[in-house]
């Protein structure tokens, strides 16, 4: 690859750096905070890649892409309520689950288009989310603490704080090698193809629908492993992560960042999470804030905050 | 009698009350190039989407090859070996010419379930795309992005995108819509070349590349074809004359 050096590949390489050294600073600075804060931001930017996959390469708009979250993150509680604390068997489990439930609501949702997409995606999510809450033995509406995080045997301790800010940040850049090696796939030039004219890509001969559910599938399986980090991370799962609001967010961090942008949802995940984090202590009414400055970036950013740093490499 | 490549018959499309496509039959035999024309509003793009299989007819039935497929959906009908260009430019804008055709190689070389390899580094999906492109003459606009080449360009990848399907039937939609005189002159010649190893259809404004391209010309007017015949005596057949005099109420009924 002639990738040229540029001001998005920079701060790419910036951001990485700084993810990679956080938990030296931490330590460092005793400030113990931060790499709480972080893991969560982590575990979120591996959920806005996985919806960029689907929403900015595919130009599949899913409004329920927090439902993975839910169901990874109920995959861990459930088992480790029943007894099982394994996460050899929690988070295969995890990943299964949510290709299944991504194959069954992709199927039906992928026959529609636009707004209808959008709706029925919003509409199973919303299902997630009341079945979740219909759970009794696990807590219904008030959710379900996890005692004792998943037991990787010897090989990682997830209570370790700094272990398991690195196995979240493994999982990240690991998902962001994936969808950069799909996105110049055969499969990928597929996929993208599809988002920009479905009637060429049919007329030269491509099935538009197996392709698009596949990408839907593995989009809900990253989520869905960010879903049982996340898990751990809160020591609880309830139904309020499947939330619609949730999904919401995931598609702020993702439009905030850049769209179709490999690298745009984390950064966009960092700005979301951080401005919420730091304007809430400021003002109760802190969405105030953020909406407006989200209209800016829509409005006048076309691309994110990745397309404000200038235009990708193949230019 | 052989079987030719493309064979329509009875074929019904209405819209609302409206009927696009009026009992039209048609056939194209192997190695032909056939021309449609009629005025505009007579169905001619109505056609052309049912044959790739976009649309579906009401009735009837279309065989391509001797197989019957009316009912089959458009990417099965490509892999069969039937192309298209769009009337209206219909090109993946945000990628290279280069990547237009190489994606018509690669959706028939296999399937595309492969997620790890570069795909535009694969040598014989570029090298089939490169020969492509430089058989309509793009070849040094390869890497350009399509939304940034010209109008006349773009009817050019139009073109290369079909052929690099490798079809056995092209259905040529307007391909001269919108171009220039040279553009056109240099339009005609590449279809003079091309209609030596693929038989064609070719839906058509500008009489004169009709007259000089066709072998057979059918003549569409609402939905129907009222003259089908070699460009010779569709010149002189005076049901054609009327409709494209202006004395449309001679072949249409205002009901």
């Amino acid at each position: 690859m002639t990738a040229s050096f540029n001001a998005r590949n920079a701060v790419a390489a910036l951001v990485v750096a700084g993810l990679v050294l956080l938990p030296l600073y931490s330590s460092l600075s005793g400030n113990i905070f931060i790499l709480t804060l972080f893991t969560r931001i982590v575990i979120f930017a591996l959920a806005a890649i996985s919806l960029n996959l689907i929403m900015g390469y595919g130009g599949m708009m899913s409004f329920g892409h927090a439902a993975y979250l839910g169901i990874g993150g109920y995959a861990v509680g459930i088992l480790a309520f029943e007894g099982i604390g394994s996460g050899f068997i929690q988070f295969p489990v995890a990943l299964a689950s949510s290709a299944l439930f991504a194959l069954v609501i992709g199927a039906l949702s992928l026959r529609t288009r636009g707004v209808y997409f959008i709706m029925i995606t919003l509409a199973f999510a919303q299902m997630a989310y009341y079945v979740a809450s219909g759970l009794a033995r696990y807590g219904g509406d008030d959710g379900l603490t996890i005692y004792k995080r998943s037991d990787f045997g010897g090989l990682i301790n997830l209570s370790g704080k700094v272990q398991f800010y690195y196995l979240c940040l493994f999982c990240l850049l690991g998902g962001i090698y994936l969808v950069w090696r799909i996105v110049n796939s055969r499969f990928g030039l597929v996929v993208q193809g599809l988002r920009s004219n479905e009637a060429r890509m049919q007329a030269i001969g491509f099935p538009a629908t197996r392709y698009r559910l596949v990408c839907f599938v593995i989009a809900g399986m990253m989520c869905g492993l960010s879903g049982a980090l996340n898990a751990n991370n809160t020591d609880f799962i309830s139904p309020a992560v499947m939330y619609w609001t949730r999904s919401g967010d995931l598609m702020v961090m993702v439009i905030l960042g850049g769209m179709g942008s490999l690298f745009g949802p984390v950064i966009g995940a960092i700005v979301y999470l951080l401005l919420e984090e730091f304007l809430s202590q400021l003002t109760e009414y802190w969405a105030l804030v953020m909406g407006p400055l989200l209209l800016l970036i829509v409005l006048f950013g076309r691309g994110g905050i990745m397309g404000m740093l200038g235009r990708s490499g193949r230019d | 009698m052989t079987e030719p490549l493309l064979r329509v018959e009875n074929l019904v499309r209405t819209f609302g009350g409206i009927t696009a496509t009026d009992n039209l039959s048609l056939q194209a035999a192997e190695g032909e190039l056939h021309a449609i024309i009629g005025p505009n509003g007579a169905g001619k793009t109505t056609l052309i989407t049912q044959l790739t299989g976009q649309l579906q007819p009401n009735s009837g039935s279309i065989h391509f090859g001797g197989r019957d497929i009316t009912r089959l959906p458009a990417y099965k009908r490509s892999a069969l070996g039937l192309a298209r260009s769009f009337q209206i430019t219909s090109l993946l804008r945000d990628f290279t010419a280069a990547d237009n055709v190489a994606l018509a190689a690669q959706a028939h070389d296999g399937h595309s379930f492969y997620f790890w390899g570069n795909a535009r580094k694969e040598k014989h999906l570029r090298e089939a795309a490169h020969a492509t492109l430089s058989r309509v003459g793009l070849e040094p606009r390869a890497d350009v992005i399509v939304s940034r080449l010209s109008h006349g360009e773009q009817r050019q990848l139009e073109l290369a995108v079909a052929l690099a399907t490798k079809p056995r039937l092209l259905l040529l939609d307007e391909p001269m819509a919108g171009l220039g005189v040279s553009e056109s002159a240099r339009m005609v010649e590449l279809l003079k070349e091309l209609r030596r190893e693929v038989t064609i259809i070719l839906v058509e404004h500008d009489m004169e590349a009709v007259f000089a391209l066709a072998d057979r010309i059918s003549v569409l007017v609402y939905g129907r074809v009222i003259a089908c015949d070699v460009p010779a005596a569709i010149r002189t057949n005076e049901d054609v004359k009327r409709a494209y005099l202006g004395e449309q109420h001679a072949v249409t009924r205002h009901d």
